[in-house]
């Protein structure tokens, strides 16, 4: 929370000291109602709602070049914690030159060709706005660091550097029914990577046209995003201790025409520091993992994506000896594929769109069917349901069995 | 020799006689296509570069409208007819403010497109293989918006007349392949300008389909070009009237305007 208040009070004094004309500020956001409702059961805390909120966004931006301010706030009162509160969502400043520029604060950094299968977009998600059926935007959540992008004529390379860590966002306990392998337990502590210079996180990435094809190059070191458990005692546990442990990625991209369609390839291998051997089975091994996408328009105003994603554990064996009993087993070869058809209707003002996860090796799957419609030129309104289920409790879609819902979104734009 | 000569004479006469006949149909028999390569170039390759804003109303038959309003900015590789590139910023609707759009237009290949996402920064290729796809939405389609393929159509002189005070070819372009919604198309072609002053669109049944007008054409830089523009759908009602504003040429527009550094960060210079 410090550094944030340091960062509005910066980024303010900056704004007023920079004698801007009426017409370089801008200020523009909405008002939206947010509703997800129970189709299967009640919550675990006997709630009917996954997320019920009214919000309120508002963009400010401040142009004087090379200098640019942005701030993207929401405030909100939830209906489910019954609590209002407030959220910077971004808030920074670029500093704009010829060959390379600067933004420094809360971004949103996306990288990669996935369609919502992330391999080298290390940065943080929130999966429970993304199962509660909040707007797409919300499945990112900004990072406060530093985004340098240099742009000579060979290549074009962005350096990004996190000295402050955020994890990813899982759902919430008390809304959503997941697994858990240790229920009992009940003490926990989590911990956090110290924002010290030796934690502070890096990541690169190197891009440019080969023959017709936007590829990248991408590199990572910092931490994985969701937590390990170590109990302090594998026979009688009575506490565990959650933390994020060392993560590097080293990937690659390619994305072009080809097929009719848009082909796209991804790759990354993750190399997990922490468990360099594979011998701690509390610590996700290292991973080799690669994506095949292909889209394509079938007829006017109708899409279809289809994705392969495959996830490889590497020292398996070591994990097989050393996984404690009664501990769900992960697969070798972890299999996902995604289907998304989208079709526009009336002037592309009625967006109907089917998303689909289907597990080959596990078996469970997520569907998401949506309506959106624009009912002006400033508000739409969403009705949309997520359905999980198949294969394990333990499962990644097949966990979220209990937690169907059907979810409303409306807003209004100015 | 004497006889030679009358015979000469005669067939010379023949030959004259022959040429005064050709004459007048020579000048008539102006080449369809030369025509319909002169108003593309007139309509959308002028200029090393262009930029517009550009306001698109959207009307249903019973006058509800929803508005569209974008900066577009293009730049020429090449000759008229060859590559070109396209930069679009959306200012409205509200859903859509700040998105940017980028295609890379090659002759006789599918366009490169791709699109930037504000909310969740995200550069994202998009497939577009249907050039007769409707352009966000508006009665008109990609190809309205930048040109199609000359080649793709072959192209006829179906008379010459007056739209408006304007002397016209009419030219009938019926494409080769059936690639498109409709079976052919008339174009009324200004014959000073070579701008296109009106379209019409039938269909496979031979039934008019859809009517393009160019309702105000202002001089930009020594430039003739058609600021204000009409595509009416006349089987479902459905019109879209298109302003452009602060229109120019020739501004310099860097080839890196056109990557995904820019896509990220529209330089406000251009985008206004």
């Amino acid at each position: 929370m410090k550094r944030l208040i340091l960062l509005i009070v910066c980024s303010i004094t900056l704004l007023i000291l920079t004698p801007a004309g009426a017409e370089d500020i801008s200020l523009h956001g909405f008002l939206q109602g947010n509703y997800s409702a129970d189709l299967d059961r009640s919550n675990p805390d006997g709630g009917d709602f996954k997320w019920a909120e009214e919000r309120l966004q508002l963009k400010l931006e401040a142009d004087r070049e090379p200098l640019r301010l942005f701030f993207k706030t929401d405030a909100f009162y939830d209906h489910v914690d019954e609590g209002a509160d407030l959220e910077m969502r971004e808030g920074y400043v670029d500093f704009t030159s010829s060959k390379w520029d600067l933004r420094i604060g809360r971004q949103v950094i996306t990288w990669g060709v996935g369609d919502l299968i992330f391999i080298n977009d290390v940065f943080p998600k929130d999966y429970e706005a993304f199962f509660s059926g909040r707007p797409m935007e919300y499945l990112k959540k900004g990072v406060d660091g530093i985004k340098m992008g240099v742009y000579p004529s060979a290549v074009s390379a962005e350096v990004i550097v996190i000295p402050f860590f955020e994890p990813n966002v899982y759902p919430d306990g008390n809304r959503f029914y997941m697994f858990d392998p240790m229920p009992a337990v009940t003490n926990r502590e989590e911990r956090e990577p110290s924002s010290s210079l030796d934690h502070t996180e890096t990541a690169l990435r190197i891009y440019r046209d080969i023959a017709g094809f936007d590829t990248s190059l991408y590199y990572y070191r910092g931490f994985f995003r969701q937590s390990a458990m170590h109990p302090d005692s594998m026979s009688s546990t009575t506490k565990m201790d959650l933390f994020y442990p060392e993560l590097s990625v080293y990937g690659a991209s390619a994305q072009g025409r080809a097929l009719s369609g848009v082909l796209s390839v991804e790759a990354g291998y993750y190399d997990s520091r922490q468990d360099e051997s594979g011998t701690d089975p509390m610590i996700a091994n290292s991973q080799s993992k690669i994506l095949f996408g292909y889209q394509r328009q079938i007829w006017e105003d109708f899409t279809m994506g289809l994705q392969y994603y495959a996830e490889y554990m590497h020292d398996y064996s070591e994990y097989e000896r050393n996984i404690p009993a009664g501990f769900p087993q992960e697969r070798k070869l972890q299999q996902l594929t995604s289907a998304r058809v989208t079709q526009f209707l009336m002037h592309q003002t009625l967006r109907l769109s089917f998303f689909s996860f289907y597990s080959t090796s596990d078996g469970d799957y997520l569907l998401n069917p949506e309506i959106k419609y624009n009912l002006s030129d400033n508000s739409w309104a969403a009705i949309g349901g997520n359905i999980f289920g198949g294969g394990d409790e333990w499962s990644r879609f097949g966990q979220l069995e209990k937690n169907d819902n059907l979810y409303t979104q409306m807003r209004y734009e100015f | 020799m004497n006889k030679q000569f009358n015979w000469r004479f005669k067939k010379m006469r023949f030959f004259i006689l022959l040429l005064i006949m050709l004459l007048p149909l020579k000048v008539f028999a102006v080449d369809a296509v030369g025509v319909i390569k002169k108003s593309q170039e007139a309509f959308h390759y002028q200029g090393r570069d262009f930029k517009a804003r550009v306001l698109m109303k959207l009307i249903s038959k019973s006058g509800q409208e929803r508005i569209r309003e974008l900066a577009m900015l293009r730049k020429n590789y090449g000759a008229s007819g060859g590559e070109q590139k396209y930069f679009m910023y959306f200012f409205q609707p509200a859903d859509v403010k700040d998105l940017t759009f980028m295609v890379y237009k090659y002759p006789a290949k599918d366009d490169d497109r791709w699109l930037f996402v504000p909310a969740i920064n995200m550069v994202r290729r998009i497939a577009a293989q249907d050039k007769s796809s409707s352009f966000v939405g508006s009665d008109f389609t990609y190809e309205d918006v930048s040109g199609r393929d000359i080649e793709d159509d072959t192209h006829s002189i179906v008379k010459e007349e007056k739209t408006g005070t304007r002397d016209c070819y009419v030219i009938k372009s019926a494409p080769k392949v059936q690639d498109v919604d409709y079976s052919y198309r008339l174009s009324w072609i200004d014959k000073v300008n070579f701008l296109p002053l009106k379209e019409e669109y039938y269909d496979r049944k031979g039934e008019l389909s859809r009517v393009f007008t160019a309702d105000e054409v202002k001089d930009v830089k020594g430039f003739p070009t058609v600021t204000k523009r009409t595509m009416k759908n006349l089987q479902s009602g459905h019109r879209t009237e298109t302003v452009f504003t602060k229109t120019d040429y020739n501004i310099g527009l860097e080839d890196s305007l056109f990557s995904e550094r820019f896509l990220k960060q529209p330089p406000r210079k251009w985008i206004e």
